[in-house]
């Protein structure tokens, strides 16, 4: 690896731990109720919302009206986004006259917003107004966050609570996890980026003159061009924090104006990742065993390092079917070298591998590159990071509880190696909690597999163009690569992350329902066992901890949770990825 | 009947063939159904079974020699795990069986009224009832478990517990209790049967050992549900492959989608069959390797219990110490001659038959040459000790010489009048704090000084309770002594804590606290009063000695009456849980290595370029086979490990954690590369001869 990619990984870990212990303490705080009293200006705050929605604050309810009250709320949103897109053209902060979005295309925004996914079928500066941008994207992107969030603190007080009846109160645990820590976090990111050049205005396009006048395929000069504004700065700080990923822009961060400079490039691939990892001491924090935070920490940070490098190392080197035509390919002061196809020569290879990482390991699913254009082994990185079910730091909330999940499974395998009835922070782990764990490992595995199996035996492989009927196909890459792109979507959709391989027309009705599907499915069939899961630990007495009690904090667990998570994300996806990009990498290097 | 407690060899010959038979028994479907892991590899067999038939009449989708060689080896992987299943059962059976040749054909003498002398009949012991009251009388066999309620005698209890010496049974008292097959040697017994046939303990420890009746227990279904999730999961990651192959093909343009067969293979090779398989047979042999210990257990989550004890709870008398306390010394009061109080302790303790009063008429004799005499000869009346009074002795020439507890004595010679010395005070609190029993002993109205007695501390008990904390688990002495004495004999056994002065509100007091606190906790007890702590208790362990309600408190009776048994049952209830993760362990590595044997070759003719990722270098041919091959030839090889299950060492949750990973985990990881190795160069060879 170069040196320059050393600095900048060493730099950016660097701010990111240096951040995570003054941020998860403070959030700990924060759900602990101790940090804004009813008599602060921002308890008032808290207090008045509680009133206008008619909530007892203090009143705590069992998981399943948690549940019932987090799945409803979600409905709403969903609703909401989805009437705000059909009926947008009639609306105002529409400068463009933007029509109403189609109903497949709507459903499948309105599910991705709500589950935090923020998969994109549509191009943002050609299909959403400024109202839908703001009211609807951005609105969502706080609260699908709040109530990963939400979910999360929740999960956690199953786990620290003795023998109780309750695991809190929905209402509360999103209000605070909005007002005290999205919103305040938000504002400084968007005013940072605002001081980057990222564009915030409500203003319609501009249309300026080119530079440097290009040659149209049929001879004609373009001399124009349209420059794509609207309220960015603002929706692209929590789509960052709040692991959404959706771009205002249809390129994404990888938009001039969505992400300007070296700077904002640096601010958010830290904000993909920020929450999640201070998440991990919050957990510590509130379970009143910092070291528990830790070791989930390093459990997420031992995958996360080698994966980051093994991508770098693969964009790094480059491509040799090309190196034997003759291409440079090195790293040198003028160029970065390696594979660039697809890459923003404004951040090169390293900041795209990290941002490419980062994206997919936490379930943010923004790119400032097209993975699509990755090496196979370098597009088999973010692919498996998602495949590994959004637990290595994840979505913010969701990650975590996805990990504890893990941390149960791999708390009962070597608790029975032990020989004792395993215990998890001193809860037993039962029939109970396996079934629960069991089934969040399993529905991300289900849908991922079943969709990619149906698309790929022919409804995801052509469709018909919506204006000429003309039959078109969806892939555009033959062979391996293409089922890459299927499996990928997939795995984005079927995992919350949001990221697309690019390469697939996926905004067509088949994928608009299939993903659509499947990203519903994955966000709240997963969030249903989790709260039966806290429902159940918050009942059961804390065990104290003695000597025949196994540690959950060493570095012999650390090794143990990596290896199941791992062997079960890579057990169950090999068969698949070596029909894509393990055949592909094959091939290259053949 | 001393052969139950020898190690039976691990592969009995009739065992094995009883099992063989009962592995083909077991390809019932309602057999099958249970265990899913073990079920899908059922259907998969059939299926494949069918494809070769398929492949024999008409166009089969592989050769048809190719199908038969994968179904015939799944067929074995079903078989073998039968087979380690009926093993284990065989085994079980084979130990209950021994103990239940016992009681064969004997003929009981039924009481029309539970009294002696009462008419009676010959009856077969097998038509006997609960309820029903027999005499037993000398020579004879006890036809089922009861309860004495009249007469005592003296009984031969080996063929239960091994042991020769006989043990005394009566009426009443902790002692009352006798089970079917033991012996009566002397006098008679007059017996309420407890249980009716088929109920007894014997009867419910074979229903555990055999598969058929045997309850899951609460981790095995967990782990149960794990194995279904990850059967589930590469149930999905295969069936889903036949569209990835077909898009492939496709996209390729050369070679044919995979096949059934194979996609059946891969499934059956990657779902944890090693664990599935022998899951049911690690179960049995830990209620196996209870009765070897001598254990009845109730029921497998007892067993499985037993592992998870955090608090252990003994009864210090014959557990800590050896049943008697000793008298070691005479300490005078008040200028009385050691002699002569020496003199007194013995006559006040010549018709005292305990082993206490024992022990002091024999240090009399020993240091103060004083000898034993007849209380008749000196005509003095022996004063018993009753609960009211709490002290004995002898009225003899007018004299009333009595000893007995301190509080007892103070005032006995308080109502005559007496003083009773601060000097004595001082003498009773030293002794009890160097954890020691005082007796004060005093004439008339005139204390004359103080027996020690002194518990003596069982050898090598220190060293157990030391492995047992490193265990991770807490020992609790209980004792009906005052807490400075428990503390002093606490501390000189090395237990963690005490209960002093213990009754059985105490007792049941104490167990509800720490299971409140989160903890599990085991205790032995004997006695009728000891029922509610047992009952309370998670692990709770009668003796076989101890009386009926104490047996029906348990959740397990010792054969052998050894309260430090509590040791091997939580050794045994580890070992159990041990073995299931160390194979799941195992199972789930082994992946691995199966995936680099058959996904090149499964594919071989779409990408042959993935013949790159055979780092085995396996035969195009013989790949897929060989690791199916493995796979159920791994099963057989791992039933003495299941049998025997692993071993447990007291060194603590991380590094038996740590040694299992690298036994289990990185061995499960490794071993599948060689030995799916060595299956293909044996297949090579076999198809080049």
């Amino acid at each position: 690896m170069t040196a320059n990619a050393w600095m900048q990984f060493a730099l950016y870990f660097a701010v990111l731990l240096l951040a995570v212990k003054p941020l998860g303490l403070y959030m700990a705080r924060v759900y602990q109720g101790r940090l804004f009293g009813p008599e602060s200006r921002l308890g008032k705050c808290e207090a008045w919302i509680y009133r206008l929605a008619g909530v007892n604050p203090s009143e705590e309810t069992g998981w399943k009206r948690y549940a019932v009250e987090a799945l409803m709320f979600n409905l709403v949103g969903l609703l909401a986004v989805y009437a705000l897109q059909r009926f947008q053209g009639a609306l105002p902060l529409n400068p463009q006259k933007l029509p109403g979005v189609g109903p497949d295309s709507s459903f499948n925004t309105a599910v991705s917003f709500a589950s935090n996914t923020n998969w994109q079928g549509y191009g943002g500066e050609s299909t959403m107004s400024y109202l839908t941008q703001m009211v609807g994207l951005s609105v969502q992107n706080f609260l699908s966050a709040a109530t990963g969030m939400a979910v999360l603190v929740a999960f956690v007080r199953g786990l620290s609570r003795n023998s109780a009846a309750t695991i809190g109160n929905f209402w509360v645990d999103l209000t605070r996890s909005t007002i005290y820590i999205l919103l305040p976090l938000s504002t400084v990111l968007a005013l940072a980026l605002v001081s980057q050049g990222v564009v915030q205005s409500f203003a319609e396009y501009k249309v300026v003159s080119v530079v440097d006048p290009i040659a149209n395929a049929d001879g004609s000069s373009v001399t124009e061009q349209t420059l794509p504004l609207g309220p960015a700065a603002s929706q692209i700080a929590i789509k960052q924090l709040g692991t959404n990923g959706g771009g205002f822009f249809n390129v994404n961060s990888a938009h001039p104006f969505e992400n300007p400079t070296p700077l904002s490039n640096f601010l958010q691939v830290l904000s993909i990742l920020l929450i999640p990892a201070a998440l991990c001491f919050t957990f510590g924090e509130l379970v009143d065993d910092r070291r528990q935070g830790w070791a989930i920490l390093a459990v997420m940070l031992v995958i996360f390092v080698p994966l980051l490098i093994a991508c770098q190392l693969s964009e790094q080197a480059g491509n040799p079917k090309l190196a034997a035509l003759g291409v440079e390919q090195t790293a040198s002061a003028t160029q970065s070298g390696g594979n660039m196809e697809g890459k923003e020569t404004r951040y090169g290879i390293v900041n795209s591998t990290l941002w490419a990482t980062a994206t997919t390991a936490a379930s943010n699913g923004s790119v400032n590159s097209m993975h699509d254009s990755f090496t196979p082994l370098g597009g088999l990185v973010p692919m498996w990071l998602m495949q590994l079910g959004e637990v290595v730091f994840g979505g913010v909330g969701s990650g975590l509880y996805g990990m504890l999940a893990f941390a149960i499974i791999a708390v009962f395998i070597s608790g029975l190696m032990v020989g004792r009835t395993p215990e998890y922070l001193g809860k037993k782990i039962e029939a109970y909690e396996m079934k629960m764990a069991s089934l969040v490992v399993l529905i991300p595995c289900f849908v991922v597999l079943t969709g990619t199996a149906i698309a790929v035996l022919g409804p995801g492989l052509e469709y018909h163009a919506a204006d000429t009927s003309e039959l078109k196909g969806n892939l555009n890459n033959p062979g391996a690569h293409g089922f890459s792109e299927v499996l990928y979507a997939f795995t984005s959709a079927g995992n919350n992350n949001g990221s697309a391989f690019a390469g697939l027309s996926a905004n067509v009705p088949f994928y608009n329902l299939a993903l659509g599907i499947a990203m519903l499915i994955a966000r709240y069939w997963l969030i249903i066992p989790t709260l039966a899961i806290a429902g159940s630990l918050a009942a059961k007495k804390v065990s104290p901890v003695g000597l025949g009690t196994l540690p959950t904090h060493t570095p012999l667990f650390v090794a143990m949770l990596v290896g199941v998570v791992v062997i079960v994300g890579a057990l169950t996806y090999v068969p698949a990825l070596a029909l894509g990009p393990i055949v592909e990498q094959l091939m290259m290097t053949q | 009947m001393s052969a139950q407690t020898k190690a039976r060899p691990l592969f009995d010959p009739p065992i094995v063939r009883r099992a063989i038979v009962d592995s083909f028994k077991k390809l019932d479907p309602r057999h099958q159904v249970r265990n899913p892991v073990m079920f899908t590899v059922f259907v998969g067999s059939l299926l494949t079974t069918g494809l070769w038939f398929q492949a024999l009449v008409s166009v089969g989708e592989a050769p048809a020699a190719f199908i038969f060689g994968i179904s015939v080896w799944l067929w074995f992987t079903v078989l073998f795990a039968n087979f380690a299943e009926a093993m284990a059962e065989g085994r079980g059976k084979a130990q209950a069986d021994s103990l239940r040749q016992a009681r064969r054909d004997v003929s009981a003498n039924k009481l029309a009224e539970p009294r002696h002398g009462a008419a009676s009949q010959k009856v077969s012991a097998s038509a006997l009832r609960k309820a029903d009251v027999v005499l037993v009388s000398a020579g004879e066999q006890v036809p089922a478990d009861g309860e004495v309620i009249e007469g005592v005698a003296s009984v031969d209890e080996s063929a239960i517990t091994g042991e020769s010496a006989p043990v005394i049974r009566e009426s009443g008292g902790d002692r009352s209790s006798v089970t079917g097959g033991t012996r009566v040697l002397s006098d008679w017994l007059i017996v309420r049967i407890s249980a009716n046939p088929g109920e007894t303990f014997l009867d419910r420890m074979i229903s555990l050992v055999e598969g058929a009746k045997r309850q899951k227990t609460p981790n095995e279904i967990a782990l149960n549900i794990l194995l279904a999730a990850m059967t589930i999961i590469f149930l999905m990651a295969c069936v889903t492959l036949l569209p990835f192959s077909i898009y492939s093909v496709d996209a390729a343009g050369q070679g044919s989608p995979i096949t059934v067969t194979v996609l059946v293979a891969l499934l059956v090779c990657l779902i944890p069959t090693t664990i599935g398989g022998l899951l049911s047979a690690i179960g049995i042999a830990g209620m196996d390797r209870m009765i070897q210990a001598n254990v009845i257990a109730m029921s497998g989550r007892a067993v499985e219990a037993a592992g998870d004890v955090d608090v252990l709870l003994l009864d210090k008398t014959g557990t800590i110490t050896l049943g008697n306390r000793q008298a070691v010394e005479f300490v005078p009061v008040d200028g009385v001659e050691v002699g002569s109080l020496a003199d007194a302790a013995q006559i006040a303790s010549l018709a005292d038959e305990t082993p206490e009063g024992r022990s002091v008429v024999v240090l009399a004799k020993e240091k103060y040459g004083l000898r034993g005499r007849n209380i008749h000869d000196l005509h003095a009346t022996f004063v018993p000790f009753t609960a009211q009074t709490r002290i004995s002795g002898v009225d003899i020439d007018g004299k009333q010489i009595r000893k007995g507890a301190a509080e007892a004595i103070e005032q006995f010679v308080g109502e005559r009048g007496g003083r009773y010395p601060a000097e004595l005070k001082q003498q009773v609190e030293e002794i009890a704090r160097r954890g020691g029993t005082p007796l004060v002993v005093a004439e008339n109205d005139r204390p004359l000084g103080v027996i020690y007695l002194k518990d003596i501390v069982k050898g090598g008990i220190r060293e157990r309770f030391a492995e047992l904390r490193r265990m991770g688990i807490k020992t609790v002495m209980i004792t009906g002594d005052n807490p400075l004495t428990a503390a002093a004999i606490a501390a000189e056994a090395g237990v963690d804590d005490f209960l002093a002065q213990a009754t059985p509100e105490a007792k049941l007091k104490m167990i509800r606290e720490y299971q409140a606190g989160g903890r599990l906790v085991a205790m032995t007890g004997d006695g009728t009063n000891d029922s509610p702590a047992l009952a309370q208790a998670d692990v709770a362990v009668a003796m076989n000695s101890g009386t009926q309600a104490a047996k029906e408190a348990g959740n397990m009776v010792d054969l052998d009456s050894n309260p430090t048994k509590l040791i091997e049952i939580v050794e045994i209830g580890k070992q159990l849980l041990m073995t299931r993760g160390a194979l799941t362990t195992f199972s789930i590595a082994n992946d691995v290595a199966k995936y680099f044997a058959i996904i090149p070759a499964a594919f071989a003719t779409t990408y042959p370029v993935l013949n790159r990722l055979n780092i085995m270098h396996l035969g195009p041919s013989t790949a897929i086979l060989s690791a199916v091959i493995f796979n159920a030839l791994i099963i057989v090889l791992l039933i003495p490990l299941a049998l025997r299950g692993v071993r447990y060492r007291a060194v603590g949750a991380a590094t038996l954690l740590r040694d299992n990973l690298l036994i289990y985990g990185l061995g499960g990881l490794i071993v599948p590369f060689i030995g799916i190795k060595l299956v293909d160069l044996a297949l090579v060879a076999l198809q080049l001869t």
